[in-house]
């Protein structure tokens, strides 16, 4: 039998967690778990083609590595040869069960440690990605370096600092207790939205960090996989989801921003949306509500409506007042004022922004929306401040373009008021 | 005789296809399943989502319990299946044979008669 190469890599990215993860937990030490890892990959790639992938493939590369990287502890004394690969590959059934047996009560801990120790709150947040798509995701130096657009050896460094910074703050290897689990929890969400914001936010412009939100959503999946009843993230799941399901629809083929209202709803992807609502009932259930539900709750309502225009507005701006009272933010509240717009027009949505100018006054979209809501009110001189003020805080070149149609707009309309 | 045949495999590797991956894949099974349907012989065929969007119901001391996930926690887990209507076991294990074959993940597929069948109303 022979088994596909292609196929193989994603086995064993898929593997790469649990596996690695375990192998944290048996050696203590990010670097020989690493190498270890990286070992029993290589002889995955030298004896699955021909005996066929092991029908748990962790279990097998666990048992490889740990081989192999006591080999590799001893050899730096008594030089010990390596297991010949026959003897491995024909006792497959028996690795599993004692890889199993050593593994599988802890595995779940393994991987959230995993993901957890690159989330250091000494990292900012763009080191915190890197690692986390280094170490977890098992993405190569040159492939991070490309999406954060800086040079091979600055992104070597910067992880190999990240990861000095990681040992010696000391990896907790303890099992966590249910609290701690939970904070942990928590905190690998944020990373794993942080992952998928890069890649979102960053869209059209760079391709290698668009396959961020992919990546982002499979971490997200995982962490589900291991946490099943937790709502906040089946919410985080079918956040990303929602968000992505759009990836076709938000730019025009000039790269251009095209907003939710004006996208061609026929570009999202039906069986994205579908898992988002589902995993959304799911998570309904619990009746324990969270940010990211609430969130995935309000992407629902626009991915639920056939035309902008039979978009829920009412609830959508009920949800947002809800997730203003469980995480209060001025951020929320400018998206509020969107609905707010639609229902009750420009003018209250403004009253309600007013107040944030100050705090939001260095934030793009606060201008964009504010010239927007003043632009739709007939105030087009103080529309085309709001928008100048954006185009000086715009983050990338689609965001600056977008604002500058806003303003040709402005121009084609002989303003009533002033 | 009728048969459903139940395609179990690692999701983490399914759901990580590529769209261009994903798009070849299921162009050769729809190939495979291409004369199945044309003689007649094709009944249901359905693709799951990923066991994460899963719930099981189960007994329970009063009420039946509500649990989050799929019933079993396997390594591999079932994410598809096709109902043919075939004379004998072979042609159900040649189908299959063919539908392995042009698939590059390590699927299994089981072969289980059915002991009752409706085809049902729901129209998509």
């Amino acid at each position: 039998m022979t088994t596909d190469i292609a196929w193989i890599e994603l086995a064993l990215t898929a593997a790469r967690p649990q596996a690695l993860g375990a192998l944290l937990r048996y050696f203590r030490d990010l670097d020989t778990a690493e190498e270890a890892f990286q070992e029993a990959c290589l002889r995955a790639i030298r004896t699955w083609p021909d005996k066929g992938p092991p029908r748990d493939p962790a279990a097998w590369l666990i048992f490889v590595g740990r081989n192999s990287g006591i080999d590799a502890v001893r050899k730096r004394s008594k030089n010990d040869p390596l297991p010949e690969e026959e003897v491995l590959s024909d006792l497959s059934d028996a690795e599993t069960d004692i890889a199993d047996r050593l593994d599988n009560s802890n595995y779940r801990d393994d991987i959230l440690r995993l993901m957890f120790i690159c989330c250091h709150p000494d990292l900012p947040n763009t080191q915190q990605i890197a690692l986390a798509l280094r170490i977890v995701s098992g993405l190569s130096v040159p492939q991070i370096a490309r999406a954060f657009l800086v040079s091979e050896a600055a992104m070597e460094q910067r992880i190999t600092r990240a990861k000095a910074r990681v040992a010696k703050a000391g990896v907790p290897f303890e099992t966590p207790g249910a609290q701690e689990r939970a904070e942990r929890l928590g905190i690998v969400s944020s990373m794993i939205y942080l992952i998928f914001n890069e890649g979102y936010s960053s869209g059209i412009t760079n391709p290698d960090n668009a396959a961020f939100c992919e990546e982002a959503i499979r971490l997200a999946r995982l962490l589900l996989r291991i946490f099943p009843a937790e709502p906040e993230i089946m919410g985080l799941a079918a956040l990303m989801l929602l968000q992505h399901s759009r990836a076709k629809a938000r730019f025009d083929k000039d790269g251009q921003i095209i907003l939710l209202e004006d996208q061609d709803r026929s570009l999202w992807n039906r069986a994205l949306i579908n898992e988002a609502l589902a995993l959304l009932d799911k998570a309904i259930r619990h009746r324990r509500p969270g940010p990211y539900q609430v969130q995935a709750a309000i992407s629902a309502l626009h991915a639920r409506a056939a035309t902008s225009k039979e978009t829920d507005w009412r609830e959508i701006d009920m949800l947002y007042g809800l997730l203003e009272r469980i995480q209060p933010s001025p951020v929320v509240t400018l998206n509020r004022a969107v609905a707010v717009s639609k229902l009750e027009g420009p003018e209250k949505a403004l009253e309600l922004i007013a107040p944030l100018a100050e705090k939001l006054d260095g934030y793009f979209y606060f201008h964009g929306v504010r010239g927007g809501l003043l632009m739709q009110g007939g105030r087009n001189r103080q529309a085309r401040e709001a928008f100048d003020r954006a185009i000086a805080l715009a983050n990338s070149p689609a965001e600056c373009a977008h604002i500058r149609q806003q303003i040709d707009k402005l121009g084609a309309v002989a303003s009533p008021v002033e | 005789m009728l048969y459903a045949i139940l395609c179990y495999a690692h999701e983490e590797t399914v759901f990580a296809w590529s769209k261009e991956e994903e798009d070849a894949v299921m162009a050769k099974l729809y190939a495979v399943q291409e004369p199945m349907a044309r003689a007649g012989k094709l009944g249901p065929t359905g693709r799951l989502m990923p066991t994460t969007a899963a719930t099981t119901v189960r007994k329970g001391k009063d009420e039946p319990l509500v649990l989050d996930g799929p019933f079993a926690e396997t390594k591999e887990v079932l994410l598809g299946f096709y109902t043919v209507d075939v004379e004998t076991l072979e042609e159900a294990v040649a189908f299959s044979k063919e539908l392995s074959k042009v698939n590059p993940g390590s699927t299994s597929y089981e072969i289980r008669p059915f002991y009752v069948f409706h085809p049902g109303e729901i129209k998509t």
